[in-house]
């Protein structure tokens, strides 16, 4: 089995109306047998920006850890916070110096520009592969389910509460059809001034 | 991959040849049954494709075994035409046998028996079939390569079956809603329903596309109906 299938997880980002969200599941398990119910696999990394990298959970640790590292850094020289886009390119950069022994994630990212407001999400292979669609990026495990779940729900400019009922019916259908992600899940809707962090139930097997 | 003649010719031993065979293709495709009180229907993309090429636009997936009985097959095609064609002869035998056509129960236990047959070199195709059982409501058998059968009242199949499955789930065994009642499905919902799911799959999925055939089985008899998808 692939090691990016090693650890199992699901993470799926929208855009909305002046808005964004992102969702994870809170599976760790190794292979068939489940560990903990409570990993979730999105970070904050700064008022407006979220990141999740489902993958192996290793690696999902380690990346997080030298991604906050390198933001540290740029917020101390530049001394402002850094745009979704820019964050995008650190993370493609990032992953690809490990071209030929890559971590074994698969990222998505989602926020709102700092400055414009403008909603960005994007997702990565995990050597650093940038794609910035319009509508939504899937990622981990049951991305085939979730691309099916979220071609058929997401529409153009849904407010905050539509895009958190879209985002995690999406996420639980999906997750419900792969034996290795769900166990719960988060939903992060992200707005100008406001995060709102909804802890979701779902089915337990 | 790696092989000896191709990468190590130094290990390879002089006068010996090797052969393979690879004797299945995967011709993609893929098919959606609902089953509601007195109805089912059963759709299926009309794209025959291997790897990045497509042989056909316009191949119909479904066959109709019985006066309320139709079977949605994917996968390697040669297989669908060898299975599909000793499933109309074993019909054929039961009917002369038994003076009766067979029900689409009956019919779903011989499908089974007859993909385990082979449970060694099997047949390499998703199967899903639909129809009315003998008391007229409306049935869905799926099955997985071997002949394992479970009956439903909706299921996806195929190469678009991940995508499609999720979304049956949530919208006709409303999984995950909450304050809804379990209410029968319309026949025009359910149509309608698989229009969507398949334009939702053909934009993702290569291999389904350009446009669904479906049949819709009722007491009256099955009627026909094709829908345009994306060709691209």
């Amino acid at each position: 089995m692939s090691i990016l299938a090693y650890n199992g997880g699901a993470v799926v980002a929208m855009k909305g109306k002046d808005c964004v969200a992102i969702a994870t599941d809170k599976r760790f398990g190794i292979q068939a047998q489940t560990v903990s119910t409570n990993f979730p696999k999105v970070y904050q990394m700064s008022p407006t920006l979220y990141v999740g990298l489902p993958g192996l959970a290793t690696d999902t640790q380690t990346v997080f850890q030298r991604l906050k590292f390198r933001m540290n850094l740029y917020e101390l020289k530049e001394n402002r916070t850094m745009t979704p886009k820019t964050f995008s390119a650190m993370l493609s950069n990032l992953l690809y110096e490990r071209r030929f022994g890559p971590y074994f994630v698969e990222p998505v990212i989602a926020g709102l520009d700092p400055i414009t407001e403008k909603p960005y999400v994007c997702n990565m292979d995990l050597i650093g592969c940038p794609n910035e669609p319009e509508d939504f990026v899937v990622s981990g495990t049951c991305s085939e389910q979730l691309y099916g779940m979220c071609e058929a729900l997401w529409e153009p400019n849904l407010g905050p509460d539509d895009l958190f009922e879209t985002i995690s019916q999406a996420l639980v259908n999906a997750a419900d059809r792969d034996a290795i992600s769900g166990w719960g899940a988060v939903v992060y809707i992200i707005e100008k001034d406001k995060i709102t962090e909804k802890h979701v139930k779902t089915r337990m097997d | 991959m790696l092989n000896v003649e191709g990468n190590f010719p130094e290990y390879a031993v002089p006068g010996a040849v090797q052969h393979r065979f690879e004797p299945y293709a995967d011709n993609g495709g893929s098919v959606v049954a609902i089953a509601g009180d007195d109805y089912a229907v059963i759709g299926a993309d009309t794209r025959l494709s291997t790897g990045y090429s497509i042989y056909t636009r316009e191949q119909k997936k479904l066959f109709q075994l019985g006066a309320r009985t139709v079977l949605g097959a994917t996968g390697c095609w040669c297989d669908t035409l060898t299975l599909t064609r000793l499933l109309t002869a074993r019909l054929q035998m039961y009917q002369h046998e038994h003076n009766k056509p067979m029900s689409t129960p009956a019919v779903a236990q011989m499908l089974s028996t007859m993909m385990y047959y082979k449970r060694f070199f099997p047949y390499y195709v998703s199967n899903v079939l639909a129809g009315l059982d003998a008391e007229g409501k409306g049935c869905v058998y799926s099955y997985d390569p071997i002949g394992h059968c479970e009956r439903s009242n909706y299921r996806a199949g195929g190469s678009a079956g991940a995508q499609l499955q999720p979304l049956l789930d949530n919208q006709i065994g409303l999984k995950n809603m909450q304050n809804v009642e379990k209410v029968p499905f319309p026949k025009e919902k359910a149509l309608a329903l698989i229009k969507d799911v398949f334009i939702s799959a053909a934009e993702r999925d290569i291999y389904t596309g350009d446009s669904i055939y479906m049949l819709i089985i009722t007491a009256d008899g099955i009627q026909e109906e094709k829908f345009e998808l994306r060709k691209d």
